[in-house]
This record gives C-alpha cells, structure tokens and sequence, in this order.
C-alpha cells in the first residue's frame, strides 16, 4: 500500500543541457516518418513547468515515438522539439535481468556516480511506498509484472530530470493496484511537483492524473483535441464531472 | 540428474561390451586394437607415465585458454567499439580461419621452437576464433531497447558498456569459452605431436612404434576426461554466473 513520507525527487540531480526559461516541453509541427510509415505529422503540444499532461489515442498513433522525441532519444524529421531534460520510462519495464529489484531502481544514482550503498540507502525507503518491501533483494524474474512495473517507475523517478515522459506506466498492473499507484503518484506530484508527460490508454486514468488531456488521431498521429481536467484534487474517478469529462474524451476519441 | 546419465551410461556399457568382445572373440591382434579391459589396465599401470605428461598438456591448455580468452574478450571489444576496427580487422580474422592449423603447426615448431610458445600460439589461433566470435554477438546482440534506456538515464557509452553490454554478452561468451576448451585439447595433441619431447600428444606418438597402443589409447581416454571436465565446470560456471540465462530449461534441470 503506498504511503505517504520520504521526498521522493532528488534536489541534488544535475541537469544536463541547459533549461529552456519556462520549463516543461514544447512540441511544434513536428513529423517523423519511419520509411514509408508516417508516424506523426503535424503534432503539436505543450507541457507547462509541474504540469501533468496526459496523451491518449490509437494504437500506433505515434505515442511512444512522440515520448522518444520529447527525450531526445529520435529527432524530428521536421518540426521543433525543445525543454527541460527528460526521462523515459519505456512501455516495456527493461529492468536489467542480472540486477536486484533494489539495484535496477538505484540505477541512475549509480550512473551519476553515487556509491552502491549511499544509493541503495536512497531507494530503499521507496520500496516501502509502492508496497515493494521485501523484494529488494529479488530478481526481476521473480516479480510480478506488477512489481517490475513499479521498479521501473522508481528507477525513472530517481533519474531525477525535470521531466518524466511516462509510457503506459501502470498497464500491466491489475485494477486495484493501478488505482492505488495513481494515488501514490498523484500525491507525490502534489508533495513535489514535476512536468509529466503521460501516455495513457486509459481515459479515466487520464482524467484522474493530468491538468489536461490531449486527444491524437489515428497514424499519422497529431492532437485533435484538448480538455482542460481543472477538477480539484484529490479526484475521483466516480466524481460525476469526471465521468463527464472521460466521455468527452471518448468522444474525441471516435 | 541421475536418471538422466542412465541412458547415455547404459548405452556407453553397451558399445564397450561390443568392443570388448569384438577384440577379444574376433582374434584381433591387441597392438592394433587393444580391448577396453586393456586400456583400463594400461591407464592403472602407466599411470605415473599419463600423470607426468597429463599434467604437461593441461598446463598448456589451461595457458592456451586464457591467451585465447583474453585475446579474443580484448579483440571482441576493440571490433564492438570501433567501426574503424570492425571494417578493417573483421574481414582478416574471418579469413584468417580458413588457414590450415594442422600444416602451419610445424611451421610455427620451426619458428617458436619446442617449448611452450608454439603450443600457445596454436592452441591461442584455434580457440581465438569461437571467442572472439561469441563474445562480439553477445555484445551487438543487446536489446536496443536497453541501449535506448541508458541513454535516457544519461549513461556514458562506458557506463552501458559495463552496465548492461558487458553482462548482456556473458551467456553468449560462455558459450565460446565452452568451444574452445573442446577444440583447445585438440590443439594441444597436435601442437605436441608437431614438435615436442613431453604431453599427452607425445605420449601417443611414441607409443605407437613402440607396440604400447593400449597405453596411447590410455592418453585418448585422460584427454577427454579431461576435456569433458572443463566442459563441466565451465556449464558449472554458467550456472552460478549467468543465473538469469536459460532459467526455464535450469528449473527443471
Ligand atoms: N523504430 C521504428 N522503425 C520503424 N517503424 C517504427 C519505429 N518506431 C515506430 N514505428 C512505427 O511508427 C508507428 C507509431 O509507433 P508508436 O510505437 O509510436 O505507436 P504507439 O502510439 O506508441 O502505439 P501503442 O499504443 O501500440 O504503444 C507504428 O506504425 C510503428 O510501427
Ligand atoms: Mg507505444
């Protein structure tokens, strides 16, 4: 069960590239075609400083590439990308197989030169909050898909950039558990604040998380419409404005 | 584990028996085929002789072994981190195996002389190849996905490489360590019988005028004991180190 307690963003991160002035991503006209496959084409977007911005559409509409551009892992054939630097928590969980739980969300802590112990020191108290105590020493095989999940998700929160590009983050959890990780994350995020950039196939987790909601056409992928959540937190999924605001994304959806 | 040696086991009886008999009952002269019973019994009495020159050859494939595993971990890095390396040096080592080992042993007798370098040296070319080999799959094969990770959690290009390409590539290196002891033992008998006064391979060419066949049989039997032993631990070594690899076929192992 998560609870609430230790920071969990990391003040002493470096950052890397330069910070654009405002913060957050922006996205702008930007195309990526892969051969003869145009994944998007005309999209646009914005992520303000410590917004929460959710991105649902079709399948293969260009939403993991979208995340890729927005960390700098593929460039745009034409368009702008620019903002803060960001991390990617890939779709698939890439937990490094020959690792503990512990140390493959300790990992980027490791890469930024912290000792072994100082970093497990600081992930561990994270296990606690997403119910993950006792399986810091297990291996990847040994968890759940669930459990892998949420490692991979403190392995990203401890990379400590700005900017989290998040990609399907609880999809594989079962309902219960993706009910209780959105509430973990909601509260994190009102404790310390991030820019979030999160894709989602659940509309209801969308407009439970996010400031806003941007809706994408199917492939070539681009925003076709927008809803500004603005519900008070903390949300509830059966909040009637809430139901109302999901069936306005389905709408956009169809 | 034991049911599983029970087939292979009876069978192994059963070829021995047909040996035995046949070189028994077929009136086969014994310095042409000597019967198992035979060389049991030469393995028991030679045994000093075998030890002394056993312990001649394991020294050099044990030596050869670890020439070819640091060469080749060395060359299959080199060949991963430069394309410049890979373009140029690739090609001459793929080629490099079509040279006949067997008439260029001499040769290297002639140029290292009879102590250990030529061994090395033979014993290095031979297993260098399957090394070098696997271990440079192990490491292109990675999930580029992985890669993509590290560069999203800002890794340095040696940070992945010792992160992830380096453990990634380990099953896969252990599989061309486990070629290369097979090949290894060939290699010493041969580097042996191309010019040498001690091993196993000297051994058996010296048996064989001397009308001692049961005795050079003896030496086959230590050779691949042996070479079935370091089989063994490096399977051994896979299991402890690469725990993550093939665990499906290991649970039920
Ligand atoms: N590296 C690549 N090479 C070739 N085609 C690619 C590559 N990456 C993505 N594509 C193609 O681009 C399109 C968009 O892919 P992307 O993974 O971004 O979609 P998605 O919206 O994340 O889909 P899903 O909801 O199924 O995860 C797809 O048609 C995919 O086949
Ligand atoms: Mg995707």
């Amino acid at each position: 069960m998560p609870a609430k307690g230790a920071p969990i963003l990391d003040r002493q991160a470096p950052v890397g590239e330069p910070r654009a002035a405002a913060g957050g991503v922006l996205v702008d006209g930007v195309r990526r075609a892969f051969g003869d496959v145009v994944a998007l084409d005309g999209m646009s977007l914005r992520v303000r400083r410590h917004e929460v911005v959710a991105v649902v559409g079709p399948s293969g509409c260009g939403k993991s590439t979208l995340l890729e551009l927005v960390c700098g892992l593929q460039r745009p054939d034409s368009g702008r990308v620019e903002g803060e630097p960001a991390v990617l928590m890939p779709q698939r969980d890439l937990l490094l197989p020959w690792s503990s739980a512990l140390d493959n969300a300790a990992l980027p802590l490791r890469l930024r030169g912290v000792g072994r112990t100082e970093a497990r020191e600081r992930a561990r108290p994270l296990f606690a909050q997403l119910g993950l105590e006792g399986f810091e020493g297990a291996r990847p095989h040994e968890l759940s898909g669930g459990m892998r999940q949420r490692v991979a998700f403190l392995r990203t929160l401890l990379s400590g950039k700005p900017l989290l590009a998040l990609d399907e983050p609880f999809a594989s959890l079962d309902a219960l558990t993706r009910a209780q990780m959105q509430e973990w994350l909601a509260g994190a995020l009102a404790r310390e604040p991030r820019s979030v950039l999160l894709v989602t196939h659940d509309v209801e987790e969308a407009v439970v998380l996010a400031d806003r909601v941007v809706v994408m056409s199917p492939r070539p992928g681009r925003a076709v419409g927008e809803i500004e959540v603005g519900l008070p937190r903390p949300r509830k999924r059966t909040d009637p404005a809430a139901v109302a605001l999901r069936e306005r994304a389905l709408e956009l959806l169809r | 584990m034991t049911r599983r040696l029970l087939g292979p086991g009876l069978l192994a009886l059963v070829l021995l028996g047909a040996w035995e008999a046949y070189a028994r009952l077929g009136g086969v002269d014994e310095f042409l085929l000597p019967a198992p019973t035979r060389i049991a019994e030469a393995l028991w009495v030679d045994r000093g002789l075998l030890w002394d020159d056993f312990v001649v050859t394991a020294g050099e494939v044990l030596l050869g072994i670890g020439v070819a595993l640091v060469a080749g971990i060395g060359a299959a890095v080199a060949l991963h981190f430069s394309p410049l390396v890979r373009r140029t040096a690739y090609p001459l080592l793929v080629a490099s195996q079509t040279i006949p080992i067997v008439i260029v042993a001499p040769l290297l007798v002639v140029w290292l002389g009879y102590d250990l370098a030529p061994k090395l040296a033979i014993i290095g070319l031979i297993c260098f190849f399957p090394v070098t080999v696997t271990a440079l799959d192990g490491l292109r094969g990675v999930d580029p996905e992985l890669r993509k990770l590290m560069r999203t959690l800002d890794a340095s290009r040696w940070q992945a490489f010792r992160r992830v390409e380096a453990p990634a590539a380990l099953p896969s290196l252990l599989s061309g360590a486990k070629i290369a002891v097979a090949v290894a033992v060939i290699g010493a008998v041969l580097a042996e019988q191309a010019g040498s006064s001690r091993g196993l391979g000297h051994l058996i060419l010296q048996a064989i005028p001397q009308f001692e066949t049961a005795r050079a049989y003896a030496a086959v039997v230590v050779l691949s004991a042996f070479a079935v032993s370091l089989f063994g631990a490096l399977a051994l070594a896979e299991r402890r180190l690469v725990p993550w690899a093939n665990r499906n076929q290991g649970d039920n192992a």
